[in-house]
């Protein structure tokens, strides 16, 4: 009896050593980080600058629009028959750095930005979140004017810089924060000092595969112990809106209390105040194309 | 003393079974889809796959992420909203290879494997026909079959500029090694 038992035990021993064990032994040779991807749909989460980049020898070709105050009443068709708008080229020199200029109508502004991928989100320990930064200058080329005078050039320069860190919980859930250091050579306020710190903290929920709801606030320190640093006329952005990916496109459609699009503009300018319908209707549009021909080779 | 005897009988079937194992490390996987607009096609250079030379049974399995796409976005669409990497990590396919192979010579010959494909977390029966090659350091097998989208439930959205192809041809290539296990 007991021979019979050890036998079945043997036996059975041998059959389990089938298929799914077979599938076991492959599972201790799948090896290689799985990145994290799609933290973000798009380069940018509303107004402020995701930690996705753009890859390799892709070129992204971005069209944003604001329009006018919600709050600006039917003869204006709540802010409709006016916009604001940026165009912008931004292009991937590796996997994880890109560069990118922009010419915003908004006081005429030029952008210009470099971003690089620190470290990539993975399922290993080490990497826990994905961290980006971001570096920007702008010139502002609005001609001299009496409520903001420019004696040279120089003065109508500012820069950024950012560090963005962000982890994607799940298939749905990702949140980003971004330290943030603005320095303006020129303020358009007398009382506002040249240099701004702040955080912006944003954040994405998926609705279905290719919705989401996006929300964004940037922070700025208001003051230093009994010292001001910020005109108290500038708010703290606060934007939401949804992105809708169409295979090729991007739709970035969202409500802000900034009319700028760019760093200088709405971290260290917004005026609107969402309690008062002083916010603005927009959207970004996002096109990637692909210029990795040796890529396109290999799939041959 | 008989079941240690018979513990130790285990242990070296297991251990010998383990010598009848043939294994491929850097397997690849590719597909190609061709559309009017814009063609789509992934590689994975990662697949690992096993052969039992005894039993022929075989296994398959891969991370789904590890495909690679010319273009990016096409990546992320596929691990995002086709396949969902993060929800179905893994692709495999375990079964039978049909005809007799004689692992011990030298030879090519048409191979047919009965099994089972999970696929964003379907399983779906599926009959293979490859070719394979036996050498005197392993074997070398490819095989080429195609799968409908909609039997592992793959949508395809009516508002989608990437025009996708409802059945993709899957084409593979592996060459194996004799098996041994990493200490």
């Amino acid at each position: 009896m007991k021979k019979i038992i050890l036998m079945l035990f043997v036996l059975s021993y041998v059959s389990a050593m089938a298929q799914d064990d077979l599938l076991k032994m492959l599972d201790n040779e799948l090896k290689g980080p799985i990145y994290s991807t799609a933290t973000f749909k798009s380069t940018r989460v509303i107004n402020g600058q995701s930690i996705e980049s753009i890859a390799k020898k892709h070129l992204d070709f971005r069209i944003s629009h604001r329009f006018g105050a919600l709050n600006s009443g039917f003869s204006n068709l709540w802010g409709l028959d006016e916009a604001r708008i940026r165009i912008g080229l931004e292009y991937g020199i590796t996997d994880r750095l890109m560069i990118g200029a922009g010419r915003s109508s908004y006081q005429k502004t030029y952008d210009y930005f470099a971003k690089y991928k620190l470290l990539r989100q993975s399922n290993r320990w080490f990497e826990p979140v994905s961290i980006s930064v971001f570096a920007g200058a702008y010139t502002n080329t609005m001609p001299t004017a009496p409520d903001m005078k420019f004696y040279n050039n120089l003065e109508r320069q500012m820069y950024v810089g950012q560090l963005l860190i962000a982890r994607k919980f799940n298939d749905r859930v990702s949140l980003q924060l971004s330290p943030t250091f603005l320095h303006r050579n020129k303020t358009e306020s007398q009382i506002d000092e040249n240099d701004v710190f702040g955080t912006g903290i944003g954040g994405r929920f998926k609705l279905s595969k290719r919705t989401s709801f996006n929300a964004e606030y940037f922070y700025t320190v208001k003051k230093i112990g009994t010292s001001y640093l910020r005109d108290p006329q500038y708010k703290d952005c606060l934007s939401v809106g949804f992105d809708i990916e169409t295979g090729g496109h991007v739709f970035q459609l969202h409500l802000s209390n900034s009319r700028g699009m760019i760093e200088n503009q709405f971290i260290g300018t917004t005026t609107g105040s969402w309690g008062k319908g002083d916010i603005f209707y927009g959207f970004n549009i996002s096109r990637v194309f692909s210029f990795d021909k040796d890529a396109k080779k290999t799939h041959k | 003393m008989k079941i240690s005897l018979m513990l130790l009988l285990c242990f070296v079937i297991g251990k010998a079974m383990g010598q009848d194992m043939l294994i491929a490390r850097n397997g690849q996987i590719s597909f190609f889809s061709e559309t009017p607009l814009e063609n789509i096609s992934g590689l994975n250079k990662n697949v690992t796959a096993i052969i039992n030379t005894k039993t022929s049974d075989v296994a398959v399995k891969m991370q789904v992420a590890q495909f690679e796409f010319p273009n990016k976005l096409m990546q992320e669409h596929f691990n995002e909203n086709y396949l969902e990497s993060d929800k179905y990590p893994t692709a495999s396919f375990t079964g039978k290879i049909q005809e007799k192979v004689d692992f011990s010579k030298d030879g090519i010959q048409a191979v047919t494997a009965k099994g089972i494909l999970n696929m964003h977390g379907v399983t779906k029966e599926r009959t293979m026909n490859g070719k394979l090659t036996v050498t005197k350091t392993g074997a070398s097998l490819i095989c080429e079959f195609n799968v409908p989208l909609a039997d592992h439930k793959i949508e395809i959205p009516k508002l989608v500029f990437e025009k996708i192809a409802e059945v993709i041809t899957i084409k593979t290539s592996f060459s194996f090694v004799p098996y041994e296990s990493k200490k």
